[in-house]
């Protein structure tokens, strides 16, 4: 008889350092329940603008079939840079300066892939999307999460960076609006880290997935705008989020040329190009997207007062989100740690979310809640939480 | 007030208490701005919308473009207001093109409807000509599309 293999010593010691995923536990039990009330989704709830489906149908019926440029359709490039242009007055070129990715999650891989050497250290302000530090980690880097304050609102701060930095720190990932935690940076803030990542010759990656999303009069301000960061910064963004587009799979990055093209070698070996049918698609959400956009945000925002009121109301301190989707409310009052609490508020309440810790340590003590949801849904489920935190006391 | 009329058009049954939450104001301070905006007239009812189809109820629905001959001094407002004044007339709208008035009306049945037409709408006086079409079937009312098939089909949880 031969031996049984184990195949999990086949598998790269790079790929078994990286942790699974924090949510898979919770989604495994919320997919079984069937009343569950879902404030976990990291995505819109509103379907494509049917103006954007459409004219992919539409694409299809010609015949738009097949590869396209590595970099992307031109159009789409020129409309990208266009966007840039008038949303905030940055001059970008479509052939050399942008790269049409599967997703914003595409090009923060290659971006990493890219800029990273063996050993090279990466700062990541915490609470943070799950993918940032697993990336850097697989492109070879070192991830330095750097835990951002709820007394700065979530914010990060040169003085939170400084320690952090060694003579092998080579770049600054910021990723606002804030998955998880809904906070933003303002002008004078991003200046104040601008002036840090010149200080230490940082390249900085600036995920503005949710830049469209912000409320409350507070406008987002993209970070390649600031004075001399353009060339600096590898500025990552998409379609997923304010276009209601996550299943598409389209987004770009856009950077100087040295960069963008060494990121493109990597893209035209292993994803040769971003799908024909979503790029069309994403020329018609730039063309004409932007009223559907601004309806959602708006909706988002009635939601986002909604469920911080609620939240607020059932005895759980709030930091009131500015960006994005989602509320981290502090769950320390009930003595429950973070996975504790979702776990039991899903088992009891059949209420669904994610515990903090998902998104970094730091994040012990906290938990996600996404309003990309009904309004009769978030109702339901500030009722079933407040019944909860109740109880728990 | 316009963020407040856009939530009660879409459903005007939302507690004062979710409205003020949503709007960043007190609760009491929506009660008094919704009595105002009836008061005004801005306000003018809170309907249900109903696909009377489900429940088995036949109704007729006739949308009938009406031609005029305007009066001295009214125009068209007094007989649109002879013709609004009727039960069986859901909508009036004053048109430009072909026709004046676009005029929907329910019944019961097509001779129902057919019967209203004949005596009543082409009998009163100011009206030259009427041209009826039966409605065959709903699509979308008001926004809202009658039989919706999309529905969430999101993950139950996503990073």
């Amino acid at each position: 008889m031969t031996e049984k293999i184990d195949w999990n010593k086949r598998i790269s010691p790079v790929v078994h350092a990286v942790p699974p995923s924090g949510i898979r536990r919770f989604f495994d039990i919320a997919a079984e329940m069937e009343d569950v009330i879902s404030l976990g989704v990291g995505e819109p709830d509103f379907v494509t603008p049917w103006s954007i489906r459409e004219s992919c149908v539409y694409g299809l019926e010609q015949g738009y079939t097949s590869y396209t440029a590595n970099r992307g359709l031109l159009e789409l490039r020129e409309e990208v840079c266009a966007l840039q242009k008038r949303s905030f007055n940055i001059d970008y070129d479509p052939k050399t300066d942008v790269l049409i990715t599967v997703g914003v999650s595409e090009a923060l891989d290659i971006a990493m892939r890219t800029i990273l050497s063996p050993g090279d250290e990466i700062l990541i302000p915490e609470p943070c999307y799950v993918s940032y530090k697993a990336c850097a980690s697989l492109a070879g880097g070192v991830p330095v999460p750097v835990a951002a304050k709820i007394e700065n609102n979530f914010s990060i701060t040169p003085a939170d960076l400084e320690s952090h930095v060694t003579d092998r720190t080579k770049a600054l990932l910021i990723g606002y609006p804030n998955n998880p935690t809904g906070a933003i940076l303002t002008r004078s803030q991003l200046l104040d880290i601008a002036r840090f990542a010149v200080k230490h010759d940082l390249i900085v990656i600036s995920d503005e997935i949710y830049g469209d999303l912000t409320y409350g009069g507070e406008r987002h301000v993209c970070f390649a705008g600031l004075p001399e960061m353009q060339e600096r910064t590898i500025l990552l963004n998409g379609f997923s989020k304010a276009y209601a587009m996550t299943g598409w799979r389209i987004g770009y990055a856009m950077s100087n040329p040295a960069i963008i093209a060494a990121m493109t070698k990597i893209h035209q070996y292993t994803m040769l190009c971003a799908p024909i049918t979503a790029q069309i698609a994403a020329i018609e959400a730039l063309r004409h997207g932007e009223k559907y956009m601004k309806k959602m945000v708006s909706e988002y925002d009635k939601r986002r007062r909604l469920i911080y009121d609620g939240l607020t109301n059932a005895g759980l301190k709030c930091f009131e989100p500015k960006g994005a989707f989602y509320i981290f409310p502090d769950i320390t009052s009930t003595g429950l740690t973070s996975e504790e609490f979702a776990e039991q508020l899903l088992l009891k309440e059949h209420v669904a979310l994610v515990p903090g810790t998902a998104f970094g340590q730091c994040g012990e003590g906290y938990v996600r809640c996404s309003y990309a949801t009904s309004v009769a849904k978030i109702s339901e489920a500030i009722a079933r939480i407040e019944h909860f935190v109740q109880h728990i006391k | 007030m316009r963020e407040l009329l856009e939530l009660l058009e879409h459903d005007s049954r939302r507690p004062a208490s979710e409205l003020a939450a949503m709007l960043h104001r007190s609760e009491y301070e929506v009660e008094q701005q919704m009595r105002q905006l009836e008061q005004d007239k801005i306000i003018l009812s809170y309907n249900t919308l109903i696909n009377w189809e489900k429940t088995g109820t036949d109704t007729v629905t006739s949308i009938i473009e009406v031609n005029l001959t305007p009066q001295r001094e009214t125009g068209f407002d007094a007989i649109a207001e002879r013709i609004y004044r009727f039960d069986e007339v859901r909508t009036v709208y004053l048109m430009s093109g072909s026709f004046d008035l676009l005029v929907i009306i329910e019944g019961k049945s097509l001779q129902d409807v057919a019967n209203f037409v004949a005596t009543r709408l082409s009998t009163i006086e100011g009206v030259t000509q009427t041209r009826s079409h039966f409605m065959l079937k709903a699509y979308k009312k008001d926004g809202i599309i009658i039989e919706d098939k999309e529905e969430d089909r999101r993950l139950v949880m996503t990073p």
